[in-house]
């Protein structure tokens, strides 16, 4: 019987599955369309120059870049392409936009993923501290300070940073190729996501040390180091997982301003000097490249979350 | 106590023909007050209004607000400058009223207060266009305040009706409603954002001289861009809204005495739903606020020589080692105005609607 039954439990996690990854493509699809269309919406072709081509030469290029043919069949080689790797060239220094992805988004990779871990790490820390001294002195400063980061943004918190511990205190080495410091970077891009997952881990972890079932840990005697890390953190991390999503698309979208603050040659900072220099096919394959990260990353916490709780309905 | 006539010493029971007269007065109005339990009945607005009133972070973050407003109001009618204007000195052009310090003045203004000349003083000093800096956060404050406030109408009116529709009409036009905002909700918002102003600040042609001109097409894309994108979360939450209190029995009582649809919508399901809206409105500027200095911190916020928070943060960062003070202003003010805002929205969800979660 009970075989059984895992096997229909299977069978409808594999569906969800199945269901999910779906979606995320269509809305891959759905994102593509859209920044093509809204790219090729702009006045002026990418060969309207200071220097005038002769016409015969605009007409050759129009032909290499296929710019000739109809629209959406633009559309359906530019998708052929992009399953191919292929991003296109960007129109400014006319370099393969792939290899530009290629050598910068290690280096954003790498600030976003420290910032995350230590967003995710300190924010449970301080939201669990907050709601284990509950109405304490320390509780009171975790509450202060959370509320306070919550409403500075981060190009505003990364330049006071840069000023403050760069130029005027002059401690840390202001960031470059040979000086790599990532700890302001890290600091000013994790700021935010580490106040909102504070906040939300100490809801969550007041919230579960008022269950039935740490009452019953408590009366069988259980310590209270094991009862807070055993049974009530635990619990109280689920609703974190399913915040993880949405903050990545936070910290891709701060690591731009962050970058570009601290002079960092990451994807984010050549995104905004891309949106500068409106250089749209860059600006094109930055969008797709990023918004397939978040699509998939999104997906990654949603299944991750059903795993971790197997409380949870599959919809 | 002991005066009290019992029947017998350790009874409870009183032996009431031992009492004398005197003690059957009637209960005085004082008296007769003091029974009362019941509270004096409110409606669910002024009680709300009086719970938040107890906040203190909420009362001081209206305060604060109320002095930002007040200063953003009047100071354009108090200083002699303009947001755009570049100093001059009886009509000839200040040149050294660069990057001058709060509270100081140029050379060729100096000059002028020593002939006898009155001359209103540079509060927060000068930029580097030679512009009253003081003028410039004020105008700043102005306006990611203004994109704040209607950007947040914009998605509340268009959130509202698609919700509302879609919640009230429920069946397979809800299905394909919620299916198109399910779309729009998955797309990362950001970045959307970041695409569609950068073509319609390309595309956008309004007839010189008309309004939408005069807001100038950086501005009217913005609020273009946030209709677009921000009310599918609006829409969701009014319609799960409309959806729980649809089931409610108070109106199926209501019409099962017979109430129209008119009535019940009005008398029952808006009331109901209003806390919400107000709070998510009131939690919406600040975020449109973030959103606007972000953009402006990118380069495709609103044009210059239009100030804005985010753009006038951006512009300091030029000179950043030798005027700080340029950064610190509008850093403050866009921290104070974010920070208050959510402190209010947050009083205003716990003064108005006990049951949703913090």
């Amino acid at each position: 019987m009970k075989s059984v039954d895992n096997r229909e439990g299977s069978i409808i996690v594999a569906k969800y599955i199945i269901k999910r990854v779906l979606l995320a493509v269509v809305t891959v699809f759905i994102i593509c369309a859209i920044t093509f269309f809204l790219m090729h919406a702009v006045p002026g072709g990418p060969f309207n120059k200071e220097k005038a081509l002769s016409e015969a030469t605009i007409a050759a290029l129009n032909a290499r870049y296929n710019l000739d043919k109809p629209l959406v069949e633009q559309f359906l080689l530019y998708l052929k392409n992009l399953l191919h790797g292929d991003f296109g060239v960007s129109l400014k220094n006319g370099r393969e936009i792939g290899a530009i992805i290629g050598e910068s988004f290690p280096i954003s990779a790498r600030l976003g993923i420290s910032a995350m871990i230590v967003a995710l790490f300190f924010g449970t820390v301080f939201g669990s501290t907050a709601a284990l001294m509950r109405n304490k002195l320390p509780d009171r400063l975790i509450v202060f300070f959370s509320t306070l980061f919550t409403a500075v943004p981060s190009f505003i918190l990364a330049t006071l940073l840069l000023l403050v511990f760069c130029i005027k205190l002059q401690w840390i080495q202001v960031w470059s190729a040979n000086s790599q410091n990532y700890l302001l970077p890290i600091i000013a891009l994790s700021a935010y996501p580490m106040a909102y997952i504070t906040r939300l881990s100490k809801t969550s972890m007041l919230d579960a040390l008022s269950q039935d079932y740490i009452r019953t840990a408590r009366a069988k005697g259980v310590s209270k180091f094991k009862m807070i890390f055993k049974h009530a953190l635990r619990n109280s991390l689920i609703p974190v997982i399913t915040y993880a999503g949405p903050q990545i698309a936070y910290i891709i979208t701060g690591s731009m301003v962050i970058e570009t603050i601290f002079t960092i040659g990451g994807l984010g900072s050549k995104f905004v000097s891309a949106i500068n220099n409106r250089d749209y096919t860059m600006i094109m394959a930055t969008t797709i490249f990023l918004a397939t990260l978040m699509v998939i990353a999104n997906l990654i916490c949603d299944l991750l979350y059903k795993a971790v709780d197997p409380r949870i309905k599959l919809d | 106590m002991n005066d009290i006539p019992k029947k017998n010493i350790l009874s409870a029971q009183l032996d009431l023909s031992r009492f004398s007269d005197e003690a059957f007065v009637p209960a005085t109005e004082d008296e007769k007050r003091q029974q009362d339990v019941m509270s004096e009945s409110t409606t669910f607005f002024k009680d709300g209004m009086r719970k938040l009133f107890k906040n203190p972070l909420a009362v001081g973050s209206l305060v604060l607000l109320a002095v930002i407003l007040i200063t953003i109001i009047v100071a354009p009618m108090v200083v002699p400058y303009r947001y755009e204007e570049i100093l001059s000195v009886n009509g000839k052009r200040d040149k050294g009223a660069k990057n001058l310090a709060p509270f100081t003045y140029s050379e060729m203004e100096q000059r002028y207060i020593d002939q006898g000349g009155e001359r209103f003083p540079h509060i927060f000093g000068t930029d580097e266009q030679c512009r009253d800096y003081f003028i410039r956060v004020v105008y700043g404050t102005r306006i990611s305040l203004f994109i704040g406030f209607f950007a947040s109408i914009i998605v509340l009116i268009i959130g509202m009706l698609y919700g509302s529709i879609s919640g009230y009409m429920g069946g397979r036009t809800d299905l394909i409603m919620m299916r198109i905002v399910d779309i729009i909700y998955s797309l990362p918002d950001m970045l959307m954002i970041i695409l569609l102003k950068v073509v319609l600040d390309e595309r956008l042609n309004f007839p010189p001289g008309s309004l939408l001109d005069r807001m100038g097409t950086s501005m009217v894309s913005l609020f273009i861009v946030f209709g677009l994108l921000y009310w599918v979360g609006m829409a969701r939450l009014i319609r799960g809204q409309i959806l729980s209190i649809k089931e409610n029995e108070y109106v199926l009582a209501a019409r099962s005495i017979g109430a129209k649809p008119g009535r019940i919508i009005r008398r029952h399901i808006l009331p109901n739903c209003l806390s919400v809206i107000i709070i998510s409105t009131a939690l919406q500027i600040p975020s449109a606020i973030f959103t606007e200095s972000f953009l402006s911190f990118i380069g495709i916020g609103v044009k210059a020589p239009m100030p804005s928070l985010g753009s006038l943060a951006n512009a300091a960062r030029e000179g950043l080692q030798s005027y700080p003070y340029k950064l610190v202003f509008p850093a403050i003010i866009i921290c104070l105005i974010v920070l208050s805002l959510n402190l209010l929205g947050d009083g205003l969800r716990d003064a108005f609607d006990p049951k949703l979660k913090r």
